[in-house]
């Protein structure tokens, strides 16, 4: 007795509800008085229209999956993870302590470990909210927004005095050793005869994304902590009832959530810049919240999720580039694209279930 | 530290508590309604770039109070079509909201100023004059009591006195009159509400009005007292009211004693950036997490447990 | 928004209309979507006499009490109040038309007091305090004519479930109404306080009320209607006198075909005790003792019924020997003793002791909603080694099979494995959780209203599965509030009241009448079932 068919409800809203998001944006282009068509034109020439913007994009891409996946999984057991920024920040500091703890010979050897690093770094900032909401019953969204504040203050400070390089006037770590260099998509395609941009930022990271991407797949769908996750977010009383500890469950799709969160350092800090800045993560811990919801909190919705919105941070550089339109834009799209696919999804759904149920009326008779 | 400093950080707390006291009554009329309200902070942010500039443009913070207020009520607007009417997520809506507040005014700002996301400074008309109780000059100079009456009650701008007046109001809306009581009744039991013949949406809305309104004179305060509009200059003080909200166990008065604690909180940290304590000086990015850090031990319950409005969060759907 | 005194409501009942009936409906129908939950009902009940509807679940009478209160609005059809076309399209008009509705669940404000649940949405101002002082000598009023009687500055929490219903029967009053709906009232009534609800209900008849009582009880129709209508697949197959029908003529007109009340079973033949139970206690999570210190014991072969009003430990009961809620106390499981602390256990570690547990609410605790099929036939044996494909992996396709083999056994319709459980009917869901529990060959069956909210027809059959579970030699606790289920399916019957056990009788030795003075808490000096322990 379904209103609707399963591909709409897959497919078609989410579609929609982005077309709506983008609209919308489009207005907002058009009132500060620039011209929609132009910009997204820039946007698409910026952002695909060379190797270079290709793996701009793709770099930006890979923060998203790592981000977006981190919020999905909390959102399996239905817990809301803002959270992802801070679990980033400090998953660049796991990642940084690693990565100049020894001169690494090789990236093989580097790249495992400062995994270890940035996870358990990221999994550590998500644990005491994890744990504040298991226990004590604190509302986790504002705990993990508070743990945003707090981790940027912390690195503020870690970079002020203990990082720094002596004598340098820059916030900053020293440069990780040659040895934990992952090689960039230049380096990984030239072998195969693709030639990419040897300054743009796309690296072994992406490839470390695409398996977690499917990890994820396994772990919420095909495993029992998956099942028992599932379950939990769908009804913690029935969890109680078939013995899921709901303590347990809060916390382990939590420190999931934060270790994935804290991946995302190896391609940021480790592939990127290959030492900690301020801001390193520039907002992608958010986006990973608008990237889940537009998935659907699915592997591979995450995936288009977060090229789509790659695709808008590097399109949105070279807008305030070329059309000085501020970056800040991005956030705006981001912002509409969760308000549609996220919570104004009854506007969208509600009148295509009349009308299909009308179809199917019609076809009836 | 002597009796002047102390009368100093206390009007600072109080200069610091009113926005705060402000977002935290527009929480507490918002959530009494049952609606989870985590987009004051964008509220917050839309209403102070939107007074800043309207004042920076005009001349007159009045007609930037104005702006403000009605940004403020728009994003409730937007917060009540999505989880009033399509029954969405609120908690999915107040971060979008958030984050459309911190897009929005920048790229706005920028393509109206070209001020990087700031407003022109606000001088003069533009922002609220300190208003000075009667006799606080003639009274000043009696030991004691005079500096605390001229520093501390006398001296600030209208909407301190506002806020600070707001807490009976609202006291007294909440408990004595009829709006009152099926505004809590929305919030504990929309079903009661709904049976009794009133309508639920029509209540939740009018108290996002009383919230937009709220986070509006709070907006508008930040920008006349930063004298204009910086980016992301609402710093998450729309999260930690409603923690405070929390803390104060959605009471007006315990909201008052919340935020002037948090009031307090910035206060200390902003006069004293670096505390030495022996050989070891607490560094000054500690004190700015502060608040943040005590929010989340309040949040942790172990100051008392309080019970939040029972049908907060859900979205009222009748049922058959 | 104050109440409407409505005056011209006042005329048309006089003379001239008095033959009217006091409430008609004509040819109402309403769908939901593709469900038609109402097709084209007509009834038409007489002033001052009380009308019984009776119907399964889903059979649509609280979609047509809910069209009546103007919670929906109806696709075709009029209503007709004292005889006047009337349009109610919210629950304002449908108080000013005077019909005063008591839900099922009750729609009060729980942390409010009674007065203010009274006056709210029928203030006579903006300010409270007058209202306030109006509504408490009203209600002093109401409450000497109706035997109504509730302390006005209690908080509802703080009231019991009786005086709760109560409170919304004075709710409906103060708005004046003259049609008062109530909707299954009983379900968590004691017997006495039912009895006390009929005598104020008989009470408002003779002041002129007309009221219309749904439920699924024939028994309460039988008891106290003038008139009763029978619904079955959102259609009115019937309309008669009480006094002219029986229960049997009822209950066929709302299946559709003839049907056992009783259960036929041989008689039990117990053997060795199973679960031993000994002093048992619970202390919830507000600090209030749910269990105070229960001894029981159930053997093989015997099925051992718990009655009691809604409330009163049964719930913790079976949550505690499920493995949720912890206890003190000592409980032996095939004579060796289980962990009640929860610290060394849990829901599943009690299934790998062979207890079973059909929880009383599938919807929040035995199935999950939203999961297919096959995920909810394994929920709670998910950590079972059969149904690992290694280490890592469940083994999906394995369980499907298994569930669509489990579907087919227990005629879960329509059987298939990939539907999620929100798409079954209650009885399909109850089949789920019954055959998932069933087919894991327990030792212990714990069940808890294994017919809530079931069909008739599917009844039957749950019926039977537990009584053939029970001649396999197995033990089952039944936790029901339904006296006649627990009368006629168990074989001894113990009964609770406040977290106690009041005593226990053999169902051949006792009635409902003395079962129901008991989970009310009034003991007989005469205790002999307190031996058999």
């Amino acid at each position: 007795m379904n209103k609707m068919p399963k591909w709409a409800d897959a497919v078609l809203i989410p579609l929609i509800s982005i077309l709506l998001a983008f609209f919308f944006s489009g207005l907002v282009i058009w009132a500060i008085g620039k011209d929609p068509v132009v910009a997204i034109k820039t946007m698409v020439q910026g952002a695909f229209g060379s190797t270079s913007g290709i793996s701009y994009t793709l770099y930006y891409a890979t923060n998203f999956i790592f981000t977006g996946l981190a919020v999905a999984v909390a959102y399996h057991a239905r817990l809301f993870n803002i959270g992802g920024e801070g679990q980033a920040m400090l998953g660049g500091l796991g990642v940084t302590l690693v990565c100049l703890a020894i001169p690494w010979p090789h990236w093989t050897l580097a790249l495992p470990a400062a995994m270890i690093g940035g996870a358990l770094f990221g999994a550590g900032w998500a644990f005491i909210p994890a744990w504040l909401q298991a226990k004590r019953g604190s509302h986790i969204v504002i705990t993990t927004i508070m743990f945003n504040y707090i981790g940027a203050a912390l690195l503020g400070y870690l970079l002020t005095k203990v990082l720094k390089v002596k004598g340098s006037m820059l916030t900053e770590s020293a440069r990780f050793p040659e040895g934990a260099h992952l090689p960039n998509f230049s380096e990984i395609f030239a072998p195969i005869g693709i030639n990419f941009s040897p300054n743009a930022p796309a690296n072994m990271a992406f490839f470390v994304a695409l398996l977690c991407t499917f990890a994820f797949w396994i772990l919420i769908w095909k495993t029992r902590l998956g099942y028992e996750i599932r379950a939990y977010g769908q009804s913690e009383t029935a969890a109680k009832y078939a013995g899921i500890a709901p303590a347990r469950i809060v916390i382990i799709a939590m420190l999931i959530s934060g270790a994935l969160a804290g991946l995302m350092a190896i391609n940021n800090v480790m592939g990127e810049a290959e030492r900690l800045i301020d801001n390193a993560v520039e907002g992608a811990g958010f986006i990973g919240i608008a990237v889940a919801l537009m998935g659907r909190n699915h592997p591979i919705g995450i995936l288009l999720a977060s090229i789509l919105f790659g695709f808008l941070y590097q399109g949105g550089a070279e807008l305030s580039f070329w059309e000085s339109i501020p970056r800040e834009l991005v956030v705006v799209i981001q912002a509409l694209v969760i308000m549609f696919t996220g919570a104004l999804d009854n506007m969208v759904r509600m009148p295509l279930e009349k009308l299909f149920v009308a179809l199917n009326r019609k076809k009836e008779a | 530290m002597d009796y002047l400093t102390i009368i100093q950080i206390l009007d600072s707390s109080v200069r610091l508590a009113t926005p705060l006291l402000l977002t935290c009554l527009a929480g507490l009329f918002s959530e009494r309604a049952g609606v989870v309200d985590i987009g004051l902070e964008g509220k917050l942010l839309a209403a102070a770039f939107l007074s800043g500039a309207v004042a920076a443009v005009t001349g007159s913070i009045w007609v930037g109070l104005l702006a403000g207020v009605a940004g403020s009520l728009a994003f409730s607007m937007l917060h009540g079509l999505a989880s009033i009417t399509f029954k969405g997520d609120q908690l999915i809506s107040g971060v979008a909201l958030n984050f459309l507040a911190a897009g929005l005014t920048v790229v706005i700002g920028q393509s109206w100023f070209k001020l990087g996301g700031r407003t022109p400074s606000l001088s003069g008309d533009g922002r609220f004059e300190p208003w000075n109780l009667p006799f606080s000059d003639a009274l000043a100079k009696i030991p004691v009591i005079g500096p605390a009456y001229d520093e501390l009650i006398s001296g600030h701008t209208a909407l301190t006195y506002v806020a600070l007046a707001a807490v009976p109001l609202s006291w007294w809306v909440l408990y004595r009159s009829r709006f009152g009581l099926r505004l809590r009744a929305v919030g504990e039991n929309p079903g009661a509400v709904d049976t009794a013949g009133i309508s639920v949406v029509r209540l939740r809305y009018m108290a996002l009005v009383i919230a937009g309104v709220l986070c509006g004179l709070a907006g508008t305060y930040l920008a006349s007292l930063a004298a204009g509009f910086v980016k992301d200059m609402s710093a998450g003080r729309g999260y930690i009211a409603l923690a405070a909200l929390i803390f104060a166990k959605w009471r007006p008065w315990y909201a008052l004693s919340a935020t002037l604690l948090f009031g307090l909180l910035e206060a200390i940290g902003n006069r004293y950036q670096s505390i030495a304590l022996g050989d070891f000086t607490i560094p000054v990015q500690f004190m700015q997490a502060l608040p943040y850090i005590l929010t989340v031990i309040i949040l942790a319950g172990f100051v008392g447990k309080a019970i939040p409005p029972r049908a907060g969060g859900q979205p009222y759907v009748k049922e058959r | 928004m104050s109440v409407q005194t409505d005056t011209g409501r006042q005329a048309t009942a006089a003379p001239t209309a008095s033959a009217a009936p006091a409430i008609e409906l004509r040819g109402i129908s309403k769908a939901f979507g593709p469900v038609q939950a109402n097709k084209d009902i007509s009834i038409s009940v007489a002033k001052g006499s009380i009308h019984g509807i009776i119907g399964e679940n889903g059979a649509g009478k609280s979609t047509l009490m809910s069209i009546l209160y103007g919670f929906y609005k109806a696709d075709a059809g009029h209503i007709l109040i004292n005889g006047q076309e009337v349009h109610i399209a919210d629950s304002q008009e449908a108080i000013s038309a005077g019909i005063g509705m008591v839900f099922q669940h009750f729609k009060l404000v729980e942390n409010f007091t009674v007065l203010e649940n009274v006056i709210l949405g029928a203030e006579d101002g903006g300010l409270l305090k007058p209202s306030l002082a109006k509504a408490r000598k009203l209600l002093k009023q109401l409450s000497d004519e109706y035997e109504l009687s509730v302390d006005p500055d209690a908080l509802i929490e703080d009231l019991s479930v009786g005086h709760q219903q109560r409170v919304e029967i004075l709710k409906a009053l103060y708005r004046q109404a003259d049609i008062l709906i109530l909707d299954e009232p009983t379900g968590v009534l004691t017997p006495a306080e039912a009895d006390h609800l009929f005598r104020i209900l008989k009470g408002l008849k003779e002041q002129g009320k007309t009221i219309i009582l749904i439920t699924h009880k024939l028994r309460e129709i039988m008891e106290i209607t003038d008139t009763v209508s029978v619904m079955r697949r959102g259609e009115m197959t019937a309309t008669v006198k009480t006094h002219e029908t029986s229960p049997e003529q009822l209950a066929e007109l709302m299946v559709g075909r003839k049907v056992l009340l009783r259960v036929d079973k041989k008689p039990a033949t117990p053997g060795k005790p199973v679960v031993e139970v000994e002093n048992l206690r619970v202390i919830d999570e507000q600090g209030v003792e749910r269990l105070k210190g229960i001894s029981l014991e159930v053997r093989e072969g015997e099925i051992l019924g718990i009655c009691g009003v809604a409330g009163n430990g049964q719930t913790e009961l079976l949550e505690v020997l499920g493995g949720y809620v912890n206890g003190t106390g000592t409980v032996r499981m095939n004579g060796e003793e289980i962990d009640l602390s929860g610290k060394h256990s849990n829901g599943q570690t009690r299934r790998a002791r062979g207890i079973a547990h059909v929880p009383e609410d599938r919807h929040d605790e035995g199935l999950i909603l939203e999961f297919q099929a096959w995920e909810n036939m394994v929920f709670g044996y998910h950590h079972a080694p059969e149904y690992q494909k290694n280490a890592l992996l469940m083994d999906n396709a394995g369980i499907k099979a298994m569930t669509q083999a489990s579907m087919d056994k227990f005629d879960v319709r329509p059987p298939n494995p990939k539907l999620e459980a929100k798409s079954f009917s209650g009885g399909n869901q109850q089949k789920i959780v019954l055959a998932r529990e069933i087919e894991r060959n327990p030792d212990l069956l714990l069940v808890g209203q294994p017919t809530r909210g079931v069909d008739i027809g599917a009844i039957e059959f749950i019926h039977q599965q537990i009584v053939a579970l029970r001649d396999e030699g197995k033990a089952i606790l039944l936790v029901s509030v339904e006296l006649d289920e627990i009368l006629s399916l168990s074989d001894r019957i113990v009964v609770m009241f406040d977290g106690q056990i009041m005593g226990e009788r053999l169902p051949a030795e006792t009635n409902e009448g003395e079962l129901g003075l008991m989970m009310a808490g009034i003991t007989d000096t005469n205790t002999n079932g307190e031996k058999a322990q």
